[in-house]
């Protein structure tokens, strides 16, 4: 928890949890669209944050600051900071490679390269580091076994990944997130292609994964965002309307629009 | 609750209201049950007692009716925030409703014991309390639905006045008891009646903080004064 005690009541979050991420008067701007407005959040250590709301209301562009893939369009900006180990992860001389290290990605579809199951996992870890084939080995066995893949695939580590379906992609594509350790990992609607079964392992997943890792999970599904966080933002035209516990916003939320938007009474 | 903008599943909308509306039906049922059973103690009325009694399945079929279609929208809408408050209110509320149909009935079974015992007892005190208990019945079930909770606050503490005259009933009830000895059978009866009014008035501040909790998500404090005093009433001995 911050120490700031001017911090608006959407910041009352869930109590007892380290930030990992603390992003504090964040602005962005796609050319002249501010598309987030003055947002201050914080990420909990081994946690999982649901971010919700309807289209266009920010929570994707958020996730696109935690790992600044803005960098790669001219016109996008982002103003005021994101702090994690104390690091502002927004500064301008901030190595895209490392920040890509602790932050990891996962997108709405899949996205498996054609290659090797094996090598799809190895992707990301061999930008970063020299293994022997012992330690890549291991390196692999880990990632495939932490996403709960594994089982499935341990016997075809050499077939192509392009074969898997819809939902074991998703899982190797966060084994490949997870290989390079990241601090934080990033789920962008991880299981809107998926079929209802792999969505419920995906949640089992994350579950399992907030153990070791800081999870902001964007959802349009809301009782995914109840089932799988323990903390939930609504943004609403680029602003943090609310954040609080799942609990408290699935019951009891405290802001009208809060309410209006998770009962569907909306527009 | 009803000044809310409408549902985008507009037959979301409509079962809200059709749940609210059920208890609605079932709440005048309940208060007609203690209308009647009251006007039979009072006048005598062992025909209407008999109805009251009869009218109690139908207020249990009710219930379960409501039971059955609150359980369907958990399932099927899986609501949430005030949506699932008011389901929530709505399977508890018509608990008590149930409780109070049976108090109904049971002071209509009593009534018509005590028509055949003696009636020369004055029965103003348990009519004027009646008449209190079913005033904040009914307001307390007409806020069900609100989204007041000034409302619901006010059922709520006005049930210090029905303990405060069950409280003066039950020394009554004790006195005549000790001048003879014949008026026990009576006064007994009298005295569950008088319990029974005490209980409905319970279960009327349980439905206003049921209604309290669906408008605004919290609860109202414990402490609401207990009036009933009764339990630890001992007469002087002579």
């Amino acid at each position: 928890m911050s120490s700031d005690a001017q911090l608006p009541h959407t910041l009352q979050q869930v109590p007892g949890a380290e930030p990992r991420v603390s992003i504090r008067n964040l602005n962005f701007y796609y050319g002249a669209t501010h598309a987030l407005k003055n947002v201050s959040i914080d990420f909990p250590d081994r946690q999982a944050t649901a971010m919700i709301g309807p289209s266009g209301c920010g929570k994707s562009t958020l996730l696109r600051v935690l790992n600044r893939m803005y960098d790669l369009y001219p016109g996008q900006r982002a103003e005021g900071e994101v702090l994690m180990g104390g690091d502002n992860l927004i500064a301008p001389g901030v190595d895209m490679n490392k920040l890509r290290r602790r932050v990891g990605m996962v997108f709405q579809k899949p996205t498996p390269f054609p290659k090797s199951i094996y090598e799809n996992v190895l992707f990301g870890v061999r930008l970063h580091e020299r293994l022997s084939k012992a330690e890549a080995d291991e390196r692999v066995e880990w990632a495939l076994t932490r996403a709960a893949l594994w089982g499935e695939v341990k016997d075809r580590l050499q077939s192509s990944a392009i074969g898997l379906s819809g939902g074991q992609q998703q899982r190797l594509c966060i084994a490949r997130s997870i290989a390079v350790r990241p601090e934080v990992l990033l789920l962008d609607e991880p299981t809107s292609a998926l079929d209802p079964i792999s969505t419920l392992k995906i949640e089992e997943l994350v579950d399992e994964l907030k153990r070791d890792f800081c999870i902001v999970i964007v959802t349009h599904n809301m009782q995914q965002a109840g089932r799988c966080a323990d903390q939930v933002a609504f943004f609403y035209l680029g602003e943090l309307v609310e954040v609080g516990s799942s609990s408290q916003i699935f019951t009891a939320p405290r802001e009208r629009k809060t309410q209006e938007y998770i009962t569907g009474r909306f527009g | 609750m009803a000044d809310q903008p409408k549902h985008m599943i507009s037959s979301f909308e409509a079962d809200l209201k059709k749940l609210r509306d059920a208890i609605a039906t079932m709440g005048g049922l309940v208060e007609r049950a203690v209308a009647d059973a009251s006007s039979a103690l009072i006048g005598h009325d062992a025909e209407l007692a008999a109805r009251v009694i009869e009218g109690d399945a139908k207020i249990d079929a009710e219930q379960h009716r409501i039971e059955q279609f609150a359980v369907q929208l958990l399932a099927l809408r899986q609501p949430v925030a005030d949506d699932l408050r008011q389901v929530i209110q709505a399977l508890k509320v018509v608990n008590d409703l149930e409780r109070v149909g049976d108090y109904a009935a049971n002071i209509a079974k009593r009534s018509i014991v005590i028509n055949q015992v003696a009636s020369g007892f004055s029965l103003a005190g348990l009519g004027q309390m009646s008449s209190l208990v079913q005033q904040n019945l009914k307001a307390s079930i007409d806020t069900v639905g609100e989204s007041d909770p000034q409302k619901a606050i006010a059922v709520w503490r006005a049930d210090q006045s029905v303990d405060d005259l069950y409280n003066t009933i039950f020394r009554e009830l004790i006195t005549y008891m000790m001048e003879d000895a014949r008026n026990i059978s009576a006064c007994t009866h009298l005295m569950f009646i008088a319990k029974n009014l005490e209980r409905i008035g319970d279960h009327t501040t349980n439905m206003a903080e049921l209604t309290y909790y669906a408008i605004t998500g919290t609860n109202l404090p414990d402490f609401r004064p207990k009036g009933d005093v009764t339990s630890t009433y001992m007469p002087a001995a002579n």
